[in-house]
């Protein structure tokens, strides 16, 4: 297909919903209305476009995707992906609709909303219309307005001012593979009311479903805002299987004072792009973004961050890690930028990568833009290898060249599993990496 | 007499070594006609269980070569002779089979591992090492009393265990962490190159008093040292001379005082005329 025919396929796709939108609030249809003209307006981008340089966007927007169906997903199916479902509350979502059935909302404080779009627009509807549409920083990518007009519910936290969560909520998106090619639509609307403490965790995965094996596109829009003196820390875990498409929208803002620490795990997919922007709103807002990309065979991950100063007295870190295995590639494109406006910011941001095979590949790119003068501000990013003195004096020491690399790269990847808030996901973290890596290491050994 | 019994068998038997240093290899497919570097050039060493021998030699003489080699460190190739282990090709086995088969490498640069915790490190390898000696592994607290009761051989305080292997460690510190290494893996062969190499008096002393506390009949020890020094405070059965990658002296401890008064370019005119008639063995 030429790029005019897949944008007519997505549009024509869009027109075939029409019934079954026909009893949508208004505001829900004008929203999604707004979104395909502004799809049709912007086209699917294309390759020659700097932000799409290592990441050719055909294989995202091409497969005859249709829309996913609703699907059914049994409790015994959801526990067998070995979630950490007991860590709190949780949200779970197949194929981007809630499943109540599924969720439980025991021990969450009270006043904090956990639901979905569909129950909101029924009982609050204006809380929920601002959100409604594409956040300011994606009004130009086109599969954030797709998502905005295919996605069928979506997933809305609310935390009150001054509320302090004892416990992580999880929102678990669960994509059920159909025989065609299916796409879902994820979205999450997160609000920290002023003063708040919350954790909130999203997670990504793939069923087994007995449907078929037709690849899945994941496309994910996310809204996060961050009140005044709010502390907030995000976890968004990519886990979807390789025959998985995994492509999201992020932004959060930070208003005065607030904190946002997010963390970006991407493990999953075979073609992964987190597009993912921070924006400190007011003084002295601070936001920490952490995050790990692992790719093995065949993977593709590509990795866009922008943090967006633009009130005096900001703070962000940036570390991101990439382990890339076997035939892998990865893309670390980060940008850190200073308004004229964000006096005093101090921005720092770092890019690491291990790449574990000679097939491997990655691409760094990390970039200042300054328009204050009164700012202290570093990047800087390494590609590597392991330390082949050190894999020797573990050898030396009766390691197996597997346990000494494996052992190496957990230590690359510590600082940001470490950080990650709870046990029991910081645990499943650092086990899922370490069976991909070993997995793709002894690939290698047998090739 | 026809069963030769397990004292007769040497621990180490080393025979007519030759051995080149394999340039880095950036490129592979690099055809610029960069030849390995020859450095060792017929070594032959016969070590038996409960011996101490000591290898002196100037700087590029080859000590860290043979140590390496010993211990399998990629990088250099073999390019004749034998080394026999136990009676055992020991050059066909990987570096962790080596460890495991009981030689230790206290390394001359002992290299900082950031990000991997000293005391995990050294459960995970004496466990590696109690596998393949077909003993059952050693839990959490049972492992502790061990590394706490080794850690005492050598004055290392429990703080530097939880910290990264070697990682802002002193030079001290450091010699002191490969002792204690050797002293929970319990090699049978124990091979310390230049352990005293950077290490004021106090810290030497230490050193040799760990290492002492480690002899045994049961063990063998290549100590390799640039400083007669050290043999004052480790008395070895044997010196051995290595000059050009060759050992052209070979004698009891009181050779190493002799070189030390006379120097090494006295070794490399005695080379000339006893060099491959001496040999090493006793």
């Amino acid at each position: 297909m030429k790029p005019v025919d897949l944008e007519r396929h997505w549009m024509e796709a869009f027109a075939a919903q029409e019934a079954a939108r026909a009893d949508e609030p208004a505001r829900l249809a004008s929203a999604r209305g707004a979104a395909i003209a502004r799809f049709a307006e912007l086209g699917f981008p294309a390759r020659r476009h700097e932000e799409w340089k290592y990441t050719n966007p055909e294989r995202i927007a091409k497969p005859p995707w249709r829309p996913a169906a609703a699907a059914s997903v049994s409790p015994a199916e959801l526990a067998a992906l070995g979630l950490p479902l007991e860590a709190g509350p949780h949200l779970v979502f197949v194929n981007g609709r809630f499943e109540p059935a599924l969720s439980s909302l025991d021990g969450l404080e009270p006043g904090v909303v956990a639901g979905s779009f569909r129950t909101l627009l029924a009982s609050d509807p204006d809380r929920l219309a601002p959100h409604l549409g594409v956040a300011e920083p994606f009004e130009d990518r086109a599969f954030a307005a797709l998502a905005v007009a295919f996605a069928p519910d979506g997933a809305f936290i609310a935390v009150p001012r001054d509320a302090a969560l004892a416990q992580p909520l999880l929102v678990v998106f669960v994509g059920v593979p159909a025989a065609e090619p299916s796409a879902a639509h994820p979205r999450l609307v997160a609000l920290a009311g002023p003063g708040s403490r919350a954790t909130l965790i999203e997670i990504y995965v793939t069923a087994a479903g007995d449907a078929g094996g037709g690849a899945q596109l994941t496309n994910a829009l996310g809204e996060i805002a961050v009140g005044e003196n709010a502390e907030l820390e995000h976890v968004v875990l990519a886990l979807e299987a390789r025959s998985a498409t995994h492509l999201a929208h992020r932004h959060g803002s930070v208003a005065r004072d607030g904190r946002l620490t997010s963390h970006g795990i991407s493990l999953g997919a075979a073609l992964a792009r987190h597009d993912l922007v921070g924006t400190l709103a007011g003084a002295g807002a601070a936001c920490a973004l952490n995050g790990l990309y692992v790719a093995a065979d065949g993977q593709h991950v590509d990795i866009r961050t922008t943090v967006d100063h633009r009130a005096p007295h900001g703070a962000s870190r940036e570390l991101y890690k990439g382990v890339l295995a076997g035939k892998s590639r990865g893309i670390f494109n980060g940008k850190v930028l200073v308004r004229r406006d964000a006096q005093k910011t101090d921005a720092q941001q770092k890019n690491d990568n291990l790449l574990l095979s000679g097939e491997a590949e990655v691409d760094s790119k990390p970039q200042l833009e300054i328009e204050a003068d009164d700012v202290r501000c570093s990047h800087g990013s390494t590609i590597g290898q392991l330390d082949a003195d050190a894999l020797f004096y573990l050898r030396a020491r009766g390691l197996d060249s597997g346990e000494a690399r494996g052992l190496l790269t957990r230590a690359f990847t510590a600082p940001i599993t470490e950080a990650l808030p709870i046990a029991a996901l910081r645990e499943q973290v650092e086990a899922e990496v370490r069976a991909r890596v070993a997995a793709a290491l002894e690939r290698a050994e047998a090739a | 007499m026809t069963r030769e019994s397990a004292s007769e068998r040497p621990m180490l038997e080393i025979h007519d070594l030759h051995a080149a240093a394999r340039p880095a290899a950036a490129e592979p497919a690099d055809s610029s006609g960069r030849a390995d570097i020859p450095i060792l050039k017929g070594i032959d060493l016969v070590l038996r269980a409960g011996e101490v021998h000591a290898i002196m030699g100037p700087n590029g003489s080859g000590k860290s070569t043979l140590a390496n080699v010993l211990a399998g460190k990629p990088g250099y190739e073999v390019t004749s002779g034998r080394v026999l282990f136990e009676g055992r090709d020991l050059l066909a086995m990987a570096p962790e089979e080596r460890a495991r088969e009981g030689i230790f490498l206290a390394f001359q640069y002992p290299v900082e591992i950031p990000g991997v915790s000293n005391m995990y490190f050294l459960k995970q390898a004496a466990n590696a090492v109690r596998a393949h000696r077909g003993l059952e592994e050693l839990d959490a607290m049972e492992f502790l009393q061990l590394a706490r009761e080794k850690m005492k051989l050598v004055e290392i305080p429990e703080a530097l265990m939880s910290r990264a292997i070697n990682e802002g460690f002193s030079g001290g510190e450091k010699k002191r962490n490969e002792v204690l290494q050797m002293a929970v893996l319990d090699p049978k062969l124990a091979v310390l190159d230049e352990t005293d190499s950077g290490l004021d008096i106090d810290a030497l002393r230490i050193v040799a008093n760990g290492v002492n506390s480690l002899r045994s009949p049961l063990r063998a020890m290549l100590v390799i040292t640039h400083y007669q020094r050290l043999l004052e405070y480790i008395v070895p059965d044997r010196v051995h001379v290595l000059s050009d990658g060759r050992i052209v002296k070979s004698g009891g401890r009181e050779l190493a005082r002799e070189l030390e008064a006379k120097g090494y370019a006295w070794t490399r005119a005695a080379g000339a005329t006893e060099r491959g008639r001496d040999g090493a063995c006793p």
